[in-house]
Order: structure tokens, then sequence, then C-alpha cells
């Protein structure tokens, strides 16, 4: 019983940072139909700049909430400045090209990104560690059932939950209570209407991908807490959080949010309860097995709407 | 018994009820025609006889089989054949590339022969490529066989369209609005081409139309559409006459 | 009726001596190159030509056909570990050995296509981008078991670790046999009858359909008969590089094949042997040149990465788009013209 909690909240809290990049994937994927292949390294370069933020906060600043909020803030900005760029550089002037030139492109972005920040001017291709601005220590611990051993939620499970909940909070609100979230929506429903209702869609794309990049830089600050930081960090994320929104349904974001929570647990249960640890490798392909299953069964996911072609 | 039987088709997308209680019968060389609004469902018809999707209701029979729900490639090897309202034509290809392609039902050597090259597969592709090249005199197209069929003006693009179905060997065609963007000259032409179609080919052929005098003119029967439902069936001249048509749609100039 | 001229064919059978003297003469060239040619210079016109087995194969899948396949790196790796892992199980002799080479190699391949088959399948339902990332998803999935299965039954395939000791048997001769079996093979199905109806699913699937065509059976028939070659290709790899590992055939694998495949023109046959030949030579040439070239080796991929972005920006065609090397943009080749 202690193992399962202990699984599930762990599960949990990598389903959160999972949940972060999907919304990104899931946004831009409404809006333009395109992959964004790249949106793995933006989350990758967030947690490259939490490095070197961190490293910088540890010598000048004592607080460690400010030290975090400024590793936070400064990737945040960070990425929503790479997000922008690469959809203006790259995505906007294949707009009315076949979708599969853009993918392309993305795909060229992506691996751009990866073999730049290789170079040791950049970043190295050797894993390094962020500073460390937190005590991992348990926050909440608890005795269940009679176990020797506690169910513990640590500090960083902590700020991974609770972080995560604030921004998802503040993305519905956006969405759902803002004209700029209302424009967001009418674009994502009907791109061509939408501009000739006057949305200034490029603004609205724009936004989108600053908001998806900002996302992705927060997970990538928390796995940057969590893991070592390399510029290979973010294929593997990257195609799991895509899972994760084609599960929940691509273009819904509540539903990016339940793909990606449901395949943080399911990935963290296979590894950690169900399969005997000489088999659990395979549990880095459960993210791909499940990908095949849905796009074969239920393309449109657990939250989406099919869409019929015109004839 | 008729050549294409259709009773009581019906279709629905989500809440919006597309085709409702549909019923038509052609006989072999009938040539008919559906008209009506845009938007009354009439490509609907189409699409639901061809294959591309199933109707909610109703059925379709070619020659007494039933052939609703099957796939489109199935139906069109039972012999309909059709052209599309924005031209489908193979645009990368050459035009006799994109009536050989019409052929491909009747091609008997498999990938083997295409592969190790044997007598028959040379006999078979020098065949097609006469048949091919006929049928493109046939529609005055044999000079621009070699050209790329996106390269080609609007009116040849539309003729080298239905050359391409007539490739498949069809007992029956459909032909979606064939005259669109199409001048007076050239609709003239395209009426005689229609005529001449049925006449050699033994085909009987199924209008999709907006033009009123190009209907009314060589129609043996006219079925009216509007907002998925049937409003008149008859003859040119009962149709034309008929008050309910005139209100749905007869107010435009032809 | 008006008779256009169009040129007689060259009777099948001449045209199929015409392959074998060129394999005749493969033979002869070998023992040429290998007298004459250093090591190195050998390996990098074997590399050449797995190259251009891979890219013209991958063409008829995504080019030709029109789909979308990221994964084709799987599919080097099937026929790779089947065939590296029999020789190296059973380290055949003489002329058993070569004997068994060749069945082998076609062996890799046949179970490279039953694995292009089972991806071919489910492949039918999906478009475009859900087709590339499923394909990906392959990929991956074929890497990790690679990964973790250490050994099928009396079998050692090695794990993550790699298997070691496989034979030498793989030469140029070999290689360029089966790039001329590859090419020709694709370019003969492809300029048929029976073939065209790949082209019409890429240029519109829709319209195939209605005019006869059954694009399910076209669209898994591209994977097989690419997933063969594929195969083909990474068994003779294998016997090589004379080891293997898992990582080798990973997603950077299949992406350098898609680089290969839109630079030279994606449904161009000769384009993509084209572009396999460029790209395979240029970063072999610059790490040997001196001084600032040979950085650019270096940066090998950040230059595949930009050239992948400024070809889809500029020219996403490709270099030779849908058409051959010597086709002008009129005059087409019927499909009893041509070579061979």
């Amino acid at each position: 019983m202690q193992v399962f909690l202990q699984q599930l909240i762990n599960g949990l809290s990598i389903g959160a940072v999972y949940a972060l990049i999907a919304l990104g994937y899931t946004m831009v994927y409404g809006i333009l139909r395109l992959i964004n292949f790249a949106h793995g390294d933006v989350y990758m370069v967030g947690a490259v700049l939490a490095y070197y933020l961190s490293c910088w906060a540890q010598k000048h600043v004592h607080s460690t909430v400010a030290a975090l909020a400024i590793v936070l803030a400064g990737a945040m900005i960070g990425c929503a400045v790479l997000g922008f760029l690469i959809e203006f550089l790259c995505y906007r002037p294949l707009r009315n090209r076949p979708r599969l030139v853009a993918l392309i492109t993305a795909i060229g972005v992506s691996l751009f990104l990866e073999n730049l920040f290789q170079y040791d001017g950049i970043f190295g291709a050797n894993p390094r560690q962020m500073a460390q601005l937190i005590v991992v220590k348990p926050i909440v611990s608890f005795h269940i059932g009679g176990s020797p051993t506690a169910v513990v939620i640590s500090s960083v499970d902590a700020i991974t939950l609770g972080l995560s909940l604030v921004l998802m909070l503040a993305l519905s609100w956006l969405v759902l209570k803002t004209r700029t979230g209302l424009a967001m929506r009418a674009v994502s429903f009907r791109f061509d209407t939408a501009a000739l209702m006057g949305i200034n869609t490029n603004r609205i794309i724009s936004i989108t991908f600053v908001i998806g990049s900002a996302l992705a830089a927060v997970a990538g600050c928390i796995d940057a807490m969590r893991y070592d930081i390399n510029p290979l960090m973010g294929v593997r994320p990257g195609i799991v959080a895509f899972t994760a929104a084609v599960l929940g349904g691509i273009g819904s974001i509540p539903g990016a949010v339940l793909g990606g929570l449901m395949i943080g647990m399911v990935e963290t249960l296979l590894k950690g309860l169900i399969l005997p640890s000489a088999y659990s490798g395979f549990a880095d392909a459960a993210a791909f097995v499940v990908l095949i299953f849905i796009l074969l069964l239920k393309p449109s996911g657990l939250l989406g709407k099919k869409a019929l072609e015109k004839v | 018994m008729p050549l294409l039987q259709i009773d009581n088709l019906g279709i629905h997308f989500g809440g919006l009820r597309a085709l409702n209680d549909f019923s038509l019968q052609l006989d072999p060389g009938e040539l008919v025609a559906l008209i009506g609004p845009n938007g009354a469902g009439k490509t609907t018809v189409f699409n639901i006889v061809t294959g591309v999707y199933a109707p909610s209701a109703g059925s379709v029979q070619l020659a007494g089989n039933n052939i609703e729900g099957l796939k489109p490639y199935q139906i069109n090897r039972l012999g309909i054949a059709r052209t599309f309202q924005n031209i489908r034509l193979f645009g990368g290809l050459s035009v006799l590339d994109n009536v050989l392609i019409g052929f491909n039902q009747s091609v008997t050597h498999g990938f083997w022969g295409a592969v190790v090259r044997t007598r028959h597969f040379q006999f078979e592709e020098a065949d097609h490529e006469a048949r091919a090249l006929e049928l493109l005199h046939t529609f005055g197209l044999a000079d621009r066989c070699d050209d790329i069929a996106g390269d080609l003006p609007y009116g040849q693009q539309r003729r080298l369209e239905i050359a391409r179905a007539l490739a498949t060997g069809p007992k029956i065609l459909l032909l979606d609005e064939p005259a669109a963007g199409m001048n007076p000259p050239e609709k003239a032409d395209l009426m005689q081409l229609i005529h001449f179609i049925r006449d050699q080919f033994g085909v009987g052929i199924w209008l999709i139309e907006h033009d009123m005098k190009l209907v009314m003119s060589i129609c043996q029967r006219i079925t009216v559409l509007d907002h998925g439902e049937t409003i008149a069936v008859g003859n040119p001249a009962s149709v034309q006459a008929d008050p309910k048509v005139i209100e749905a749609y007869l107010g435009e100039p032809a | 009726m008006e008779a256009l001229p169009r040129n007689k064919p060259l009777p099948g059978w001449l045209l199929n001596l015409t392959l074998l003297g060129m394999m005749a003469a493969l033979l002869g060239l070998n023992a040429v190159v290998n007298a004459s040619l250093t090591d190195y210079a050998v390996e990098v016109l074997i590399h050449i030509g797995l190259a251009m087995i891979l890219a013209v194969s991958l063409n008829l899948i995504n080019g030709i056909t029109g789909q979308f396949s990221l994964g084709h790196a799987a599919f080097m790796a099937i026929g790779a570990y089947t065939g590296g892992v029999l020789m190296c199980h059973y380290q055949p002799a003489g002329w058993l050995g070569t004997a068994a080479f060749v069945g082998v190699t076609i062996l890799g391949g046949l179970v490279a296509a039953l694995a292009g088959l089972v991806v071919g399948i489910p492949a039918l339902r999906l478009r475009g981008d859900y087709l590339a990332i499923a394909t990906l998803g392959f990929n991956q999935i074929v890497i990790t078991c690679l990964q973790q299965i250490d050994s099928v039954g009396p079998f050692t395939t090695g794990g993550a670790i790699g298997l070691f000791g496989i034979p030498h048997h793989t030469n140029f001769f070999w290689v360029y046999t089966w790039v001329l079996l590859c090419v020709v093979g694709i370019w003969r199905l492809v300029r048929s009858g029976k073939g065209k109806p790949f082209l019409s699913i890429r240029e519109d699937e829709i319209a195939a359909g209605a005019m006869g065509v059954n694009t399910t059976f076209y669209k898994v028939a591209a994977f097989v008969v690419g997933a063969f070659f594929a195969g083909v290709a990474g068994s003779l790899s294998a016997m090589f590089e004379l080891s293997i590992s898992p990582t080798s055939f990973n997603f950077m694998r299949s992406v350098e094949i898609v680089v290969m495949v839109v630079l030279g023109g994606s449904g161009s046959i000769t384009g993509a042997m084209l572009a396999a030949a460029v790209l395979t030579y240029l970063p072999e040439q610059l790490r040997i040149m001196p001084g600032p070239l040979h950085a650019l080796a270096d940066w090998r991929w950040v230059i595949y990465a930009l050239l992948l972005i400024v070809m889809m920006l500029l020219r996403p065609a490709g270099l030779l788009g849908k058409r051959e090397i010597w086709w002008t943009r009129k005059r087409r080749p019927t499909p009893l013209e041509g070579p061979t």
C-alpha cells in the first residue's frame, strides 16, 4: 500500500511535468495543425537556462525564494523569446504551405537546437547538475497500513505540484475568461473565419507559442532540479508529452493535462510496481505503445472531437 | 431492371440531416440530372453513391447488387465512375499518365511482370498506351499527352477528368458540375461531348449542374434537391413549371 | 488516328541481360577498386552505396507514394540484427559463408518487409503528421526492445551493449549489386501500369480511390518494398561494420535518411541517389581537409538541420522535385522508355 501511494505521488509529480509540456503541443496543434517537434527542445533550453541562472543566483542571491523566482522568471522569459523567434522565423513563412513542409522544418529546428547546445561554448554534451537552491527534504510524510517506510511528498514534489496547479489555473482563466483567450479559441476552431472577423491571427499565434514555451520552461526548471541536464534531454519527454496530448485529445487543453497525468502515472507504476526490475527499461517504450494504440483506436483522444474530411 | 436503384437514401453529419429519403432510378444509357441550390446536398448524394460516405439510411443497388458501404475503389470496379466538383486530377503527372491510371483495373501483369519486364507486360503496356491515346484523341487532348496535367487550361482539365473517368470502363458516369467555370461556347461543346459520350460509350450519365439551359436541353429527367429533401422529379418541362422549384431555385438567370 | 512517334521498347530479355552484364562489370570493378584504392576510400564508397539503398527505398514510401515514415532506420535494424545474429552465431566460412551471406541478407530483407507489413496496415488509418509520429514511435519501440533483449533462444543479440564478432562478407561488389537491384527494381515497379497507382496516391488519394485504385494495398505495398530494401541495407551494413548496436538505428538515423530524400527531391529516384552520395561523401571529405573546413565536419548535424530548414523555406520540393535528373518540364518518358 505504501509503495502504491508513493508511486502515485511520484506519478503525479512526473505527470504534471508532462502536462506542462503537453499544453504547448496541444495549443500549437489546435491552432496550426502542426506538431511542433522543437517544443521538447524548448523544454531543454529551459533546463539549461535554469542551470546558468541557478549558478549565478547561488552566488549572488541569498533568499531561496528570490533565487527560485529569478530562475523561473529568467527561464520563462528566455524560452518565451525562443518560442516566439522559432514561430516567426521558421513557421510563419510556411503558413500556406503543405503541413509536411512545416513538419520537416520543425524537425530541422529541433535538430538545430539539440546540436547547437552540444557545443562546449554553449553548453556541451556532458550532463551537468543545477546548483542546489532548495534542500530536498520531505514536506509531508505519513505512515500507512503499518508499513515502516513513510509515504513522502518531498519539497521538489510540492513545488512541482503547486507550480503546475497555479499555472494551469492561470491558463484556464486566460483561455476562458479573457478576450485573448476567446480569440485563441476562435482561431483554433476556424482560422480563416477568425481572421475575417478581425482577429489578428499572427498576434494570437505568437501569444500561443509564447505561452506554450513559457510552460515548457517551467517544466524544464522542475526537471533540472531532479535530473541531470544535457542537450538531448528534451527528446524523450517531448515524444511522451506529445503522446499525452494525443491521449487527452489533441487541441484540448484539459485533455493535455489529463493525458499528461495519466501517462506519468502509467510510466511510474510500470517502472516501480508492475514490471520486474530486469524489464523496467521497457517502461520507456510504454508511451510509444500507448501512442500507437490511441492513434489507431481513437485518434481524437479522450476529450477530443472527431473531424470529418469534406470531399 | 434499372441499372442504378437508389432507395430512401439518407445521411446525417452530427446533428445535421444533410440528405433525407432520396430515391432515384437510372436505366442503361439514360441521361439524368440532379439540380438544386448550393448546399442542397447534391455532391453528398454522389459521395454516398461512390462510397466516400456510408449512408445512415437507405440503399444503393447497382445491377441488383447492394453497394452502399463499399469502398470507393470497389464501387468503381463495379461500374461507377465520377468527376469532382473541384477538379481532382493527378496534377503533377502527365496527361497520358492520368488516363493510364484510369486503366489500372485492367492491368493483369503483376508486380513481378513489371519488375522483370515479361513479354506479357510489354504487350499490355503498349496496348494500354494505345487505348489511352485513342481516348485522348476523342477528347482532343492527344497532342498534349506528355504535358503535365496541372499545366493545362481549365477547360481541358475538365475534359481530361472526364476522359480519365471513362478510362475506368464504367457503366454509369457521374459528372459533378462539369460546366462550372466554362463560357457559353465551351458549354455548347460540352453538351455535344456529353451526348457523344452517351452514344459512343453506351454509359448512363448522371449530372449535377447549375446551368439550367444545359440541363434542360440534354437531360431526360431531372431531380430537384433543396436542403436535403427532394422537392420535384420529372422531365424538363414539368420541373421548369413546378412552383416549388421556382421558389427554391429558378429565380436565378440561367 | 494520328500516330504520335513513340519509341519502341527494347525487349525485356535484352534489358535483363544488360542488367546481368552490369553485375558482371561490377565484379570486375570490385577487383580494381580493392586493388587500387585505400581501405578508407573503399569504406566511403560502401557507405555511399548503402545510403543510396536506404534513400531510394524510403523515397518509395515518402516521395513516390506520398506517405511520411520517420522510422526507416527501424527496418534497417531488423535486417541488420537478423543477418548479424545468424552469421555471428553460425560463423559459416568459405563458399558456404558467401552463400549464407546472400541468403541471410535476403532473409533480413524479408523479415524487415514483414515488419513493414505490420507498420503499413495501421499506417493506412493515419495521415501526414500522425503517421510520422507513429512511425517514430515504432522506431523507438524497436530500439528499446533491442536494448532490453540480450538473447533470443540460443542466439545472442547483445542487448544494449551491442553485438560483436560478425564475420566480414560485404564488399564493393555486393553493395553495388544491391544498389542496382534496388534502383532498377523500384524504377521498373513504379514506371509500369501496375506501379503508377503509387504516384496517384501521392497526387490525390481520393481521386485515386474513385478511379479504382486499391489505396490500402498500394500504401502497404510501399512500406513492404521499402522496408525490404532497408533490411537488406541493414544486413549488408552488419556484415561490414562487424558490430552493431541498437542506438545506431535510432531516430537520428531515420532523420538522416529523411534529409537525403527531402534534399534530393521527394519522388525522384535519381535525386535520392544524388543526395545520398553527396551527404555521405561530403562529411568524410570535410573531415580530412585542413584548417577551418575541418571544423565543418563536426558541425555536420547543425548544418543538416539548417539545410532542412533552409530547403523547406526556399525550395521544399528538393533539388530535383518529382523529376528524374534528365527530364525537362514538358517531356516525360513513357513506361517503355528510359534506361532498363
